[in-house]
C-alpha cells in the first residue's frame, strides 16, 4: 500500500518551544487513521503543517504523494479538511458559507455549485437550517456545517481534526457513520481525536502522540496484541496460589488476598482447576486484556484529558 | 474567471456588512450637511461668492475634499485592516487556504475588493452631492478655482476626474492597510495603525520643520484634487500625486505578498 500521508522528522517550533518534534507518520492509503493523543500533544500543529498552513522547522512530509508545503495548489483541492474547530462567517447563512468556500476553490466547477452545496448540507442533516444565519448555529451545527465543507467535493484523503467535539451521541454515530461510509468509498481518513472510545470503533490504524512525539504507530490489531492479558485472583491463601501458579508457570504475586499474574500460554480454566484441585479457596478470578485506554496510558503516561 | 467567482463572493462579503453599510451612510451625511449649510446661507444677505457658485458638481466635489481628511481614510482603514486580519481572527483563514483558494490569489481579491471599496465610496459621496446639489441649487456653471466659468457638463467633467484621482489616492491607502492587515490577527489594530498613519501624515503636513517629508506622504497630494477644478487643469502635482500613490500600491502589496506567502497561519 502507498501511504497517503506521509512524514519524515516532522518538527515545528515556536521560539524555544518544540509542538512537533520528529514525526514520522505513515498513514496507508484506504486506511482509517487514528491521530491520537492528550489535548497540547501536537496533533494540530502536525496536522497543519500537512496542509501547508505552516512550515516545518525541520522534516519533511508528503500528502497524496506531493510534497507540502510547495504542491498545496495541486494537492488540497483532493483533501478535505476539518481544522481545530469550524470558523465561518457569522453573519453569513451557512449555504452561504459553503458557497463561499466553494467560490474560492479555483477548481471547482461553478455550473455544479448549487447542486454540490445541497448534497453536502443534505449529507451532514444541514438542509433545513441551511438558510440560518451561522452565528445562530449551536456549536454540534457548526461542527456539521465544517464536515460538509469538506464534502464540496468528492475527496481522496480526508483530514478530521477531533471530528465529533460538540456533538451529542446521536451526531456522534452520525459522525462515525459518515466516516465509515466515505472509507467505503475509497477515501482516506485521518481523524485525530483525544477520545480514545471514538477511534477505537472507526480506525484501522492508530498513531499515538505524546508531548509533540509520535510515540506509537500502526494497525489497531498490532497495538492491542500489545495489551497482554492479566490474570487476577482473590483468595485468603494468597501465599499457596502463588505457589500453585508458579508451577504451571505463572509468574504471579500476592499483595494481602489478591494475586495477580501473567497468564502467558496457560488457560484461565486450567489455572482454576490446578488452584481448587490444590485446596486454594477461590473467591473471585478474572484473566482479561486491559482496555485499549491503558495502553494508551501507559504510551503517553497520563491521562487522556491532561496537556503536558 | 475563478478569481471573478470568488471577487464577487468577497465584494457580496464586504457591502453585505452593515458595518460597511453604516460606514457607506456616513460618508454621505458630509454633503447633506453641507447642500443645507449652504442652501440656508444663500437665502440670507452675504451669501456671498460661494453661495453664488453652488451648482451640483460644486457641492460634490467640496464634499470629497473635506471627506479625504478623515472620513474617506477612515471608511478605507476599515475595510483594508479587516480584509486579512478578520479572516484570521474569525478562523475563517485556514479554511480559505485549505480549499486551497491560494495565498497569492487570495490576497490579490483582497486588494481588488479594497480598491472597489475605495471607488465605491468615493463615487457615493460624488453622485449624492451632484444629486443634491442639483436639487438644491441647479445645473447653473460652476465658478472654477481660476474663477472663470465652468459650464455644468466641464464641471461634471472634472467631477468625474476628481473621484478618479481620490479613488486611486484612497486605494493607495488601502495598500497601506492590507499590508497592516498581514502582520496581526486583531482586525481593530490594523484599522487602527492605519489610521495613526492617516493622523500622522495630516500632523506632519502642519509642521514647516518637516516639509521635505510632506511630498513622500499620500495626504499632501489628497489636496492637489482641486487643481483639477482650475481653469485649464493644473496637471503638475495631479500626476506626482498619481506617481507616489503608485508606488505606494506596488511597495505596499509587494511587502503584503512577501509577507502573507511566507506567514504560519496559526489561528
Amino acid at each position: 500500500m502507498t501511504a497517503a500521508v506521509a512524514s519524515a522528522g516532522l518538527t515545528k517550533r515556536f521560539g524555544r518551544l518544540t509542538a512537533v518534534d520528529g514525526v514520522d507518520l505513515d498513514v496507508p492509503a484506504g486506511s482509517v487513521y487514528g491521530f491520537l493523543g492528550p489535548n497540547g500533544s501536537g496533533k494540530t500543529t502536525t496536522i497543519r503543517m500537512l496542509l501547508g498552513l505552516i512550515r516545518p522547522s525541520a522534516g519533511t512530509c508528503e500528502l497524496l504523494g506531493n510534497p507540502m508545503p510547495d504542491a498545496v495548489l495541486a494537492t488540497l483541492p483532493r483533501v478535505g479538511a476539518l481544522v481545530e474547530g469550524p470558523a465561518f462567517q457569522p453573519y453569513l447563512s451557512g449555504r452561504a458559507n459553503l458557497h463561499r468556500l466553494d467560490a474560492a476553490d479555483r477548481t471547482a466547477e461553478a455550473r455544479s455549485s448549487v447542486a454540490r452545496v445541497d448534497a453536502a448540507l443534505d449529507r451532514v442533516g444541514l438542509t433545513a437550517a441551511a438558510s440560518k444565519k451561522y452565528r445562530a448555529y449551536s456549536l454540534g451545527m457548526r461542527q456539521r456545517l465544517a464536515i460538509a465543507a469538506a464534502l464540496l467535493r468528492p475527496r481522496d484523503l480526508l483530514v478530521l481534526d477531533e471530528p465529533t467535539n460538540g456533538l451529542d451521541p446521536q451526531g456522534t454515530r452520525e459522525v462515525r457513520h459518515l466516516v465509515s461510509s466515505l472509507a467505503a468509498d475509497g477515501a482516506t481518513v485521518l481523524v485525530s481525536s483525544h477520545l480514545l472510545s471514538e477511534v477505537e470503533q472507526l480506525c484501522t490504524h492508530v498513531g499515538v502522540m505524546s508531548r509533540g512525539r509520535l510515540v506509537s504507530q500502526g494497525p489497531l490489531a498490532e497495538l492491542r496484541a500489545k495489551a497482554r492479558p492479566v490474570l487476577e485472583l482473590t483468595t485468603p491463601d494468597a501465599a499457596a496460589a502463588v505457589g500453585v501458579l508458579s508451577g504451571l508457570g505463572v509468574t504471579a504475586s500476592a499483595a494481602g488476598d489478591k494475586v495477580t499474574g501473567d497468564p502467558g500460554g496457560v488457560a484461565p480454566e486450567a489455572a482454576v482447576a490446578a488452584l481448587v484441585g490444590a485446596g486454594v479457596r477461590v473467591r473471585g478470578f478474572t484473566c482479561a486484556s486491559p482496555s485499549l485506554e491503558d495502553v494508551f496510558v501507559s504510551l503517553t503516561g497520563e491521562g487522556f484529558d491532561v496537556g503536558p | 474567471m475563478s478569481a471573478l467567482r470568488l471577487l464577487g463572493s468577497e465584494l457580496r462579503l464586504v457591502f453585505g456588512r452593515r458595518r460597511n453599510q453604516f460606514g457607506l451612510a456616513v460618508l454621505t451625511v458630509v454633503p447633506i450637511l453641507m447642500g443645507i449649510a449652504l442652501k440656508v446661507q444663500r437665502g440670507r444677505p452675504g451669501g456671498g461668492l460661494v453661495g453664488a457658485a453652488t451648482n451640483g458638481p460644486f457641492l460634490a466635489i467640496a464634499s470629497l475634499t473635506l471627506e479625504t481628511t478623515i472620513f474617506l481614510p477612515l471608511a478605507i482603514s476599515m475595510v483594508a485592516g479587516d480584509s486579512i486580519a478578520g479572516e484570521s481572527q474569525q478562523g475563517t483563514l485556514r479554511y480559505l487556504l485549505t480549499v486551497p483558494a491560494g495565498r497569492t490569489r487570495l490576497l490579490a481579491v483582497k486588494y481588488a475588493s479594497i480598491v472597489v471599496g475605495a471607488f465605491a465610496a468615493v463615487l457615493l459621496v460624488a453622485v449624492v452631492g451632484v444629486v443634491l446639489g442639483v436639487a438644491l441649487f441647479g445645473a447653473d456653471p460652476m465658478t472654477s478655482m481660476s474663477g472663470t466659468p465652468l459650464p455644468f457638463a466641464a464641471a461634471l467633467g472634472r467631477t468625474v476626474l476628481v473621484v478618479g484621482y481620490l479613488g486611486v489616492g484612497v486605494a493607495a491607502l488601502g495598500a497601506v492597510g492590507l499590508f497592516v492587515s498581514t502582520l496581526t490577527e486583531q482586525p481593530l489594530a490594523a484599522t487602527i495603525a492605519t489610521m495613526v498613519v492617516v493622523a500622522l501624515s495630516w500632523i506632519a503636513e502642519g509642521v514647516t520643520q518637516l516639509a521635505w517629508l510632506q511630498p513622500w506622504l499620500l495626504t499632501h497630494w489628497f489636496l492637489n484634487a482641486v487643481d483639477l477644478v482650475r481653469d485649464p487643469i493644473l496637471t503638475t502635482n495631479v500626476v506626482r500625486g498619481l506617481q507616489l500613490d503608485a508606488a505606494y500600491i506596488v511597495v505596499f502589496v509587494l511587502a503584503a505578498w512577501a509577507r502573507f506567502t511566507t506567514r504560519d497561519v496559526t489561528s
